[in-house]
């Protein structure tokens, strides 16, 4: 082999490994964000499983003492705090989204952009001190809509970043495609775009029910907590299983304890199965570039 | 660029007129924003007002936290939130970006779909959960490795101190365990959006696979990179329950990984409820809307590193 | 495609919540449900965490017992509680510590204070291999919170406790990060005791503790003094019994070391009997009594003297009277210490003397 074939083939050992250590950083890194998970899953089913049972959904909470009981109207009640903060926070974050991906290049979107990021980082305590000092308090008393203001609030910024980022980068090719074949630029945004765009923009609303679905701090100020059935959502609290758990970890009983771990459980899987029905519902999402 | 607006007039005058709605209603849901972002930041400042009044820039700076005399200074809780957020991403942007990458395009499909799901799945978890499972698990784990590191690299200040297990190490690992999810999916699905074409490009010049995403995808993914980690970094500067649980929850400035802390929204969430002196709670409020000025910086400098890094980034590529 | 995608979406979303609606109606719980409309009242109520086990307990067995009424409780702390209170967002708040005078005045209407249960704040530590209780007084513990006493063997210790071989292990001190009645009962303790104490920190619900780490919660003290060895922690009496964490006995103010039980506490409530007949907000931290655990405490219930709403004023009279009598029985299972006597027949003519409209409330006796 000459000198000069030796140069090339060199560089293109250094380069293959490079691919290769490339490889091995990704593997490495997937699995090390899969390790806590499996971590902390493995601790609350080793806590929790024990007390999942049919009585858990389908009963109300007992008081210490008192064996059986369960939370099902904690499980209600997230489900219905959940909904009403996506009816206050998907609008916001969507329609917001688009905006600034469409028509936001200008210091309006800036602006709009600054604020949602530091949205974000405002504590979920601060948003229920929030919506305590201008829903609870009006209305005399918590209630479901308080929860869910909170709770929508928090979803804003998420859902919004999200459908920014992923409606900027369809291509240009797309909506001149559209364009081009007569359709008013708001059907381009909403038939077309949002379709290429509609895989990332769930991950992102499926991201923010995460997040909010878990959260104890604002809902404990906003909607309370009730060891009855109430569905009343403009009166009265609700109940949900953040602030159960919230509620059973922090007492001294081992048996609350246990359910707070069972409740944990259920919440993740809650989670879970809402974003394989959801990604499910919008599979065949238009890969037209992979 | 924008999508370009098309400029239609006459015939056409009526699609303009349902376009021009469109781009009202969005704008105004867009508003909504920074509306509920001014009356927030109105309503933390009016309830702050005597503290304000009472302590002026000398709050910045003070490290006395006493509730008893209502005495307040806030300075070792900025520091607490700055350490463990920057701690937090630190740990988690490689592993969240490696773990994208891994995702978006070196897993075969069959892979991509289940391992997405877990790791959105750590987006779930309630941050009680976090807290608790910090408490009982991780600081009894890090125990012994803190004490490996103090007995090693004790040299350093990052790793003095007593290995208590619980204290800024711990809060920042909760908090970048906590962070990772958001970080990957939002990457991996900016990292999915990149035409093929980009990387068909790179692969015709004869690049290897990494050669390919470390050139043109990661170039045109960039900015969609930085708003996942800005919305991570959000999500660490602001998280409250699980951090309270595991930093130690004492108001002091040491350097060391070992040494308990404090963060701003830890001290809100434990003292908030139960805070009925006039001073002490208007001192907490003062504490938020500090909070909202650090975010407001800390997204300030974020946003002029991703102007000066990503001002070559190709929007709207045309192709 | 898409619309199709977009109604299967839809019909998940719709079937969520028509589930959800379902559930709710289907009511499998072991309550009866409640009758709409005749006589089914709704109380709401917010405040200290501590009592919050025994409330829901009460709760439970006062619907029971009266189907028509359900009472919904935050366990959001005193502090919370009280403000909800002020706002009228709820129909009555509880509290650790009393309402101080200015805090009163605060309040838009005059407010009772109605004790329901006492509490006691145990010392908890760990030293494996203590062959018995530790002992310390005040003076002590107000030394080693103060940072002064650093190792377990230290003279001082050692005095207190001759029979016992102290090791030679540094005190990791936990105290609460949050604010808690817990808290103010414990320091308000020391304060009582160490004049040092009051120098350098004082008493409160939140202060500005000179050593140690915060736990969040009498669990994330708990939690923390379980797993460091030769720490020491104060929690809540039940905490430390459901923990099976160790606890120390204490000196009292009769000097005999008494150990946190719910007798001595009930002891420490009943010293105080005489002097509550005046004031109900009475502290009997550091009581007289000869079998009074120094750290006791009670937890209030606070309502308006004069109710806004008839038949929610009515029910919860009802309610009051009823915690005093059954209520109390319910108390001591689950670690709480029921009121003496006294301390009862004082609560039942606070609460006889609560009016709507200036109307007493209290028709039968």
């Amino acid at each position: 082999m000459t000198a000069q074939a030796k140069a090339p083939s060199l560089r293109l050992a250094r380069r293959k490994a490079a691919n290769g250590l490339m490889w091995g950083g990704a593997v490495l890194a997937t699995l090390a964000a899969l390790v806590p998970l499996g971590l902390i899953l493995y601790y609350v089913a080793a806590q929790g499983i024990s007390s999942l049972n049919l009585a858990f959904f389908t009963q109300l909470p007992k008081p210490v003492g008192e064996s059986g009981g369960g939370m099902a109207n904690a499980v209600v009640g997230s489900l219905i705090l959940v909904g009403l903060a996506s009816l206050v926070g998907l609008p916001i974050g969507l329609l917001g989204g688009i905006y600034l991906a469409e028509f936001g290049n200008n210091r309006l979107g800036w602006a709009i952009r600054f604020a949602a990021d530091v949205l974000s980082g405002v504590p979920s305590i601060v948003i229920g001190m929030f919506v305590l000092a201008l829903v609870v308090i009006p209305m005399h008393g918590v209630s479901a809509v308080a929860g869910g203001c909170a709770l929508g609030l928090m979803m804003v910024p998420i859902a919004m970043r999200t459908t920014e980022e992923l409606v900027r980068l369809v291509p240009m090719s797309l909506r001149e495609g559209s364009l081009a074949l007569g359709a008013t630029h708001w059907r381009t945004i909403v038939k077309v775009v949002m379709q290429a765009a509609k895989g990332g923009v769930i991950t992102g609303v499926l991201l923010a029910i995460a997040r909010i679905a878990g959260e104890a701090a604002p809902i404990l100020f906003t909607a309370g907590s009730t060891q009855w059935w109430n569905l009343k959502v403009t009166q009265g609290p609700m109940s949900s299983l953040p602030v159960q758990i919230y509620l059973y970890a922090g007492s001294p009983f081992e048996e609350w304890h246990r359910q707070a771990w069972a409740a944990a459980l259920v919440l993740v899987t809650m989670v879970l199965l809402l974003s394989i029905a959801a990604r499910y519902a919008t599979r065949g999402r238009m890969r037209l570039v992979r | 660029m924008s999508a370009g607006r098309p400029r239609r007039r006459g015939r056409l005058g009526r699609a303009n007129l349902e376009d021009r709605a469109f781009g009202w209603s969005t704008r105004l849901f867009a508003l909504c924003v920074i509306a509920i972002l001014a009356l927030l930041g109105y309503v933390l400042a009016r309830a702050a007002h005597p503290a304000l009044l009472m302590f002026g820039w000398g709050f910045l700076s003070s490290s006395v936290w006493d509730p008893v005399r209502e005495v307040f200074g806030a300075w070792p809780f900025i520091w607490g939130t700055l350490l463990s957020s920057t701690l937090a991403l630190l740990i988690a942007v490689p592993i969240s970006l490696g773990a994208a990458v891994f995702l978006a395009e070196l897993a075969p499909p069959w892979l991509r779909n289940p391992i997405s799901f877990l790791v959105e799945l750590l987006a779930a978890v309630p941050s009680v959960v976090y807290g608790l499972w910090g408490l009982f698990v991780l600081a009894p784990m890090l125990r012994p490795v803190e004490a490996w590191l103090g007995h090693r690299l004790g040299f350093l200040p990052f790793f003095q101190g007593s290995a208590y297990g619980i204290g800024m190490l711990a809060a920042g690992l909760i908090l970048a365990i906590m962070i990772l999810p958001i970080i990957t999916a939002v990457s991996r699905e900016v990292l999915l959006a990149v035409p093929r074409t980009q990387r068909e490009a790179a692969y015709s010049l004869g690049a290897t696979r990494w050669e390919a995403i470390r050139g043109p995808v990661l170039r045109y993914a960039r900015a969609g990179i930085m708003g996942a980690v800005i919305l991570g970094l959000g999500r660490a500067l602001g998280e409250t329950m699980a951090v309270t649980m595991v930093i130690g929850n004492t108001p002091t400035t040491s350097l060391s990984l070992f040494s308990p802390a404090y963060t701003m929204p830890s001290v809100l969430a434990n003292e908030f409820a139960e805070a009925t002196g006039k001073l002490h709670s208007a001192a907490l409020m003062e504490i938020a809307l500090l909070l909202f000025g650090v975010a407001i910086l800390v997204n300030a400098v974020a946003r002029l590193l991703l102007w000066s890094v990503g001002r070559g980034a190709p929007r709207g590529v045309r192709e | 495609m898409p619309r199709t995608t977009l109604r299967t979406l839809r019909l998940c979303l719709s079937s969520l919540v028509a589930f959800a609606l379902l559930a709710g109606c289907a009511r499998q719980g072991t309550h009866p449900p409640a009758q709409p409309g005749a006589g089914a009242v709704s109380l709401n109520g917010a405040g200290a965490t501590f009592p919050y086990p025994l409330y829901s307990k009460w709760f439970s067995e006062y619907h029971t017992a009266n189907p028509q009424v359900q009472i919904s409780y935050q366990s959001i702390g005193s502090g919370g509680g009280i403000q909800a209170l002020k706002n009228r967002t709820v129909d009555f708040g509880a509290s650790d510590a009393p309402l101080s005078d200015e805090e009163m005045r605060a309040m838009p209407a005059p407010v009772v204070h109605i004790p329901t249960v006492a509490g006691a704040v145990v010392v908890a530590y760990r030293l494996p291999g203590l062959t018995r209780p530790l002992r310390l007084d005040g003076a002590v513990l107000a030394t080693i919170y103060l940072g002064q006493i650093k190792r377990w063997n230290d003279p001082k210790l050692a005095a207190l406790n001759p029979e016992v071989n102290l090791p030679d292990l540094a005190i990791a001190v936990a105290h609460r990060s949050d604010g808690s009645g817990t808290t103010y009962l414990f320091t308000n303790y020391l304060a009582a005791i160490s004049s040092e104490w009051v120098k350098a920190v004082g008493a409160g619900k939140s202060v500005n503790w000179p050593v140690g780490v915060g736990g969040k919660g009498n669990e994330g003290v708990a939690g923390t003094v379980k797993q460091l060895p030769g720490a020491i922690g104060y929690v809540e009496l039940a905490y430390a019994k459901q923990n099976a964490l160790s606890y120390a006995e204490l000196r009292n103010a009769a000097d005999k070391f008494v150990a946190p039980t719910v007798a001595s506490t009930t002891a420490a409530a009943a010293g105080a009997v005489e002097q509550m007949k005046g004031d109900v907000r009475v502290s009997i931290v550091n009581s007289p009594a000869p079998d009074a655990y120094p750290i006791s405490g009670f937890t209030y219930l606070l309502v308006y003297r004069d109710q806004s709403d008839k038949t929610k004023g009515e029910v919860l009279t009802k309610f009051l009277g009823w915690a005093m009598k059954e209520g109390q029985q319910s108390a001591e299972p689950l670690g709480y210490a029921p009121l003496p006597e006294g301390v009862v027949a004082i609560n039942q003519e606070a609460i006889r003397k609560l009016t709507f409209q200036g109307k007493p409330l209290t028709s039968e006796q």
